[in-house]
């Protein structure tokens, strides 16, 4: 036994840890990064220091702390889950009542250097402490109904939270994230299957009671979705945004306007231009290559994450990893079926390319999670 | 039931199948996106790049210059001039703290705005689109202008520009033949089915009245395009084409400036029209009409104080007389009936008839001017001393269809087709007109006012020049203002000839020499000295009230005892040279009293200026005249020297 398989065979410590990193996945989100800073650049009419300058200093920090924690041994990680949600509750609640205002919704604490959402926080402690909490149940109760109902409060608690703020978006994300994880920890299909009868009610409900006092969403909520049901009836007001963002993609072709040449975006047609809406840039600059491309990219972050996840024997590194690539799909899924006119307008971040800084940092330190597991996994 | 925990490799096995289930998930809904992607960015891109482009550019009209009218000899009438204003947008101001009001109120700060101008403004951004520029302010000095343009950071939505204004450079001299411009109306689009897009361009300027306005197709030219691209509020961020207006054609009117202006000041400030026309061609070479008004005053928008003046004016300084008049012709009607009589062969030129100073017919009499009589009466003294009962005879016999039919032939009672505005028909009554109009039959008293130009006849001063260029040459002259458009001068057809020519013409022709040259005419007094010049004409006093038979015992009152608008029209209609006519003139002084006296020296002056194309000479006077001509010429503010040169205008 050679000396290199010993020591890739054994778990390596200090700094030769480094070497153990995934190095085509640091490569990849990077490269996703990069194009970021690109659209940002252009964005801006070539502007480096606007929009480019800053997000390119929170993806460094963001890389250092992905690093930090790629670091850490993964079992400190699962001593540590149920304290990381305990804080983001408490996180949470701290911004129910002072946080600061952004948008007709209370979301963000201000950390001085950046405005912080603790709710894409949570959703990191949620997947943690899911992942705790399977790593130490006794496989047989699974699908026990008590122990189906901890980790199912443990979803709803966060989730109401989030929405209270209001943020539909995040917490659709959350509830989605927890259910995934609960899936793939092997809970029994049955109760999937109700879930899905009782969502398909509550949408009925949803709808049914519009207009009468016991309305379930606000009003901006209901006009959401009508907006996105039909963005054509009101082209200048609510469905504005969308027809832009279809017209900018569209226009770009096969291979886009060319880098800093898109007309919609240049010419502020385009809403949140820079941040949830960054995808309909690159669209309309890159064209239809250009859109597919980073498609590509994201595609094979999933598969990289997935296939460490299969990898992996670690109970918790495994719905850790998963949960992390859940995570980093709805993202895109949510934020991607938005801009191109599949889903309501809902406030998504594109991981990695919209400006911003909470979404970000979090991206990366579920990054660092999934290193610290795929480092120290048992060999 | 109870059974054995998983190992570990179960477990594994457990997630590594869930792992694959939700991977297939994950990839359904990437291939999903990518399809969509798909239709946007491929299949659907066509229909989205229009949209795009359709997003970024905008189209805005470029106002074309507007023709511009120059007299005969090239002197501008209407011109366009540097127009330095201020607009406003919308979309820009209401971005201010304190939104469009405070801008205005900061702008009426630096330049004059009423509070009119503020609310007009205010009315016109409410209207428009918030990123359509609109005019708030026009014609400003240029220091204003280069005050609002320092000021440009403290007032948000406000830019400085350049435009063209329509400007009148002889002020009133053609005011009513040209009229003027004035912003779109309402009133102006109404009716029309699909307007021309300039016209929606805010305070853009279109002919309202005069050559103007029936030129107007001509003059305004077309739009020029201005392909913008625009952001998503509408804001010009750059220009990716421009393709200028067609200038509107420019004109070349019939009219001489210089003899328009020497006119226009020789009849002052009397209610008064005078029209020459060239007898060969038709074209007016004058057509003014006094008192005038400036229509600059209208281009600018006019101050409702000045209009008020202008319209409560009894001299009516907005009428085109020489168009819109409708006076009885009074005497000068006189070769009207004479041509009837003389073509009907119901007199020769040798007949003669009594005047006793009346004229007795179905019972009632009816007086000459002159209450003591003219004795035995030829054609030729009938005019030179303008008896009234040769002319009640002679109508008589040849019956009131006959003149009306002449008074046609010669161009009375007929709407000649010239590009100004409310050109009077006039009236030319026979016994069907009388039937139709009063459903009244035709009495003889009917026949006998209509034979000395009174009762029923109207005519407009414009009618009697054309009668009287029809009696100097014996063709059918029609009058005309355009001599070229675009340069293109405009042919003149040849004349036909008159039902009535040669010796019968020559004899009424002689009688008109008689009326300015004989030993006894009415107008001798202002006679032509000059033999190349030498002048013929008639006389006309229009009666405007019913003269009693209890007046008439007492001594009619003579007109200077009257109030002014109780005082007869003094008319005169005349031509010259003599032989080989070339100009023919009509005067009518409102309200003037005698046709001799007041019209007659008005018509000898601006025949003289046409003939020598400019202030006429002394020496075309009779020497005893010469002193107190020279002083009422010296008196005229004109605004071309004896040499044709402008001198410079006040605006």
């Amino acid at each position: 036994m050679s000396f290199f398989e010993n020591r890739t065979a054994s778990a390596p410590t200090g700094l030769a840890k480094l070497l153990h990193f995934h190095w085509p996945l640091i490569l990849l989100i990077s490269a996703i990064a990069t194009l970021g800073w690109l659209m940002l650049y252009s964005i801006a009419g070539g502007d480096f220091a606007r929009w480019a300058q800053p997000q390119m200093n929170r993806y460094f920090i963001g890389l250092a702390a992905m690093f930090w924690i790629g670091l850490m041994p993964i079992w400190f990680w699962n001593l540590t889950a149920w304290p990381a949600y305990a804080i983001g509750i408490v996180l949470l609640l701290y911004v129910e009542f002072f946080g600061a205002v952004g948008m007709g919704a209370q979301r963000w604490i201000d950390l001085g250097f950046m405005m912080l959402q603790p709710s894409e926080l949570m959703k990191v402690a949620l997947i943690m402490a899911l992942a705790s909490y399977y790593s130490k149940l006794d496989d047989r109760l699974i699908s026990h109904p008590f122990w189906v109902l901890l980790p199912v409060v443990a979803i709803i608690a966060p989730t109401v939270l989030v929405l209270m703020q209001p943020n539909l978006g995040t917490a659709v994300m959350t509830l989605a994230v927890g259910g995934v994880m609960m899936f793939a920890a092997g809970v029994s299909l049955w109760y999937f299957g109700a879930v899905i009868g009782i969502t398909m009610g509550a949408v009925a409900a949803i709808f049914l009671t519009r207009g009468t006092a016991w309305q379930l969403l606000h009003d901006y909520q209901y006009k959401r979705i009508d907006t996105f049901l039909d963005p054509a009836a009101d082209p200048l007001g609510a469905g504005y945004n969308i027809i832009q963002a279809q017209i900018a993609l569209g226009s770009g072709g096969w291979s886009g306007k060319g880098f800093m040449q898109g007309t919609q975006s240049r010419l502020n047609f385009l809403p949140e231009k820079h941040t949830d809406f960054i995808f309909t840039t690159l669209g309309e600059e890159f064209g239809y290559l250009g859109a597919m491309s980073l498609l590509v990219l994201y595609t094979l972050v999933l598969v990289f994450l997935v296939w460490a996840a299969v990898r992996n024997r670690d109970r918790f590194s495994q719905l850790l990893i998963i949960g992390v690539a859940v995570n980093f799909f709805l993202y895109i899924a949510v934020n991607l079926s938005m801009v191109m006119g599949m889903a309501p307008v809902v406030g998504v971040p594109l991981p990695l390319l919209s400006y911003g800084g909470s979404a970000t940092l979090v991206v990366m330190i579920a990054f660092g999670l999934v290193h610290s597991a795929i480092v120290h996994r048992p060999r | 039931m109870a059974r054995k925990p998983k190992t570990q490799a179960e477990l594994n096995e457990g997630v590594t199948r869930r792992a694959l289930m939700i991977s297939v998930g994950m990839g359904a809904m990437v291939a999903a996106l990518g399809a969509r992607m798909h239709l946007l960015g491929v299949a659907q891109s066509d229909e989205y790049r229009l949209l795009a482009e359709e997003n970024r550019i905008n189209i805005r009209l470029l106002p074309p210059a507007r023709g511009q009218l120059f007299d005969r000899a090239g002197v501008l009438i209407a011109g366009n001039e540097q127009n330095y204003r201020v607009v406003i947008t919308k979309e820009d101001a209401s971005k201010a703290i304190g939104g469009v009001q405070m801008v205005l109120d900061r702008l009426c700060q630096i330049i004059p705005m009423t509070d009119g101008d503020v609310a007009e403004a205010l009315k016109a951004l409410e209207r428009n689109s918030p990123f359509v520029p609109i005019p708030v302010a026009e014609r400003l000095s240029w220091q204003d202008f280069s005050e609002v343009s320092i000021n440009g950071p403290a007032l948000p939505g406000v830019t400085p520009e350049v435009g063209l204004s329509r400007h009148y450079p002889l002020v009133g001299d053609f005011a009513h033949v040209v009229g003027y411009v004035g912003p779109v109306s309402e009133k102006d689009l109404e009716g029309v089915e699909k307007p021309d897009p300039l016209l929606l361009i805010p305070r853009f300027q279109i002919g309202k009245i005069g050559v103007e306005r029936w030129l107007e197709s001509d003059l305004r030219g077309g739009a020029g395009t201005r392909q913008i691209e625009v952001n998503a509020v509408g804001r010009v961020m750059r220009e990716l084409s421009r393709e200028e207006g067609i200038a509107g054609a420019d004109i070349t009117l019939t009219l001489d400036a210089r003899v328009q202006n020497f006119v226009q000041a020789r009849l002052g400030e009397e209610s008064a029209a005078c029209v020459i026309m060239d007898v060969q061609t038709g074209d007016l070479i004058a057509a003014a009409s006094a008192p005038s008004f400036d229509p600059n005053l209208f281009v600018r928008g006019i101050a409702s104080a000045d209009y008020k003046v202008l319209i409560e004016d009894d001299h009516r300084p907005l009428a085109n007389k020489v168009v819109q008049g409708a006076y009885p012709p009074g005497s000068t009607f006189k070769m009207v009936t004479a041509l009837a009589a003389l073509a009907d062969g119901v007199i020769d030129t040798e007949t003669r008839v009594n005047c006793p100073g009346y004229y007795e017919s179905g019972g009632r009499r009816f007086h000459c001017w002159r209450a003591g009589g003219h004795g035995s009466v030829d054609l030729e003294r009938s005019l030179m001393e303008s008896c009234d009962v040769y002319y009640y005879d002679i109508a008589q016999r040849v019956g009131i269809d006959k003149v009306a039919e002449m008074g046609r032939q010669l161009g009375l009672g007929i709407r000649h087709d010239l590009p100004m505005s409310a050109i009077a028909e006039g009236n030319m009554p026979d016994k069907a007109w009388k039937e139709r109009v009063h459903n009244a039959e035709w009495r003889i008293g009917d026949t006998i006012n209509a034979a000395i130009g009174q009762g029923y006849v109207l005519t407009s001063p414009l009618q009697l020049a054309v009668m009287t260029a029809r009696i100097a040459t014996g063709k059918h002259i029609e009058p005309r203002l355009i001599k070229a458009v675009s340069g293109v001068e405009i042919p003149i057809a040849p004349a036909p000839d008159l039902v009535v020519a040669g010796e019968k013409l020559a004899a009424v022709q002689r009688g008109m020499f008689a009326v300015m040259n004989g030993e006894t005419g009415t107008a001798r007094g202002s006679r032509v000295a000059d033999e190349t010049m030498i002048m013929c004409g008639k006389t006309g006093t229009a009666q405007v009230r019913n003269i009693s038979a209890a007046e008439r015992e007492t001594g009619v009152v003579r007109n200077e005892d009257l109030p002014w608008n109780r005082r007869d029209h003094a008319l005169f209609v005349g031509y010259a040279p003599a032989e080989n006519p070339r100009y023919a003139v009509a005067v009518v002084v409102e309200h003037g009293g005698g046709g001799s006296a007041a019209a007659a020296p008005i018509a000898r002056d601006a025949l003289l200026s046409a003939l020598t194309g400019g202030i006429p000479p002394l020496s075309a006077y009779p020497a005893d005249q010469r002193p107190a001509i020279e002083a009422r010429f010296n008196e005229l503010t004109l605004r071309f020297d004896n040499l044709g040169a402008q001198a410079p205008t006040k605006t």
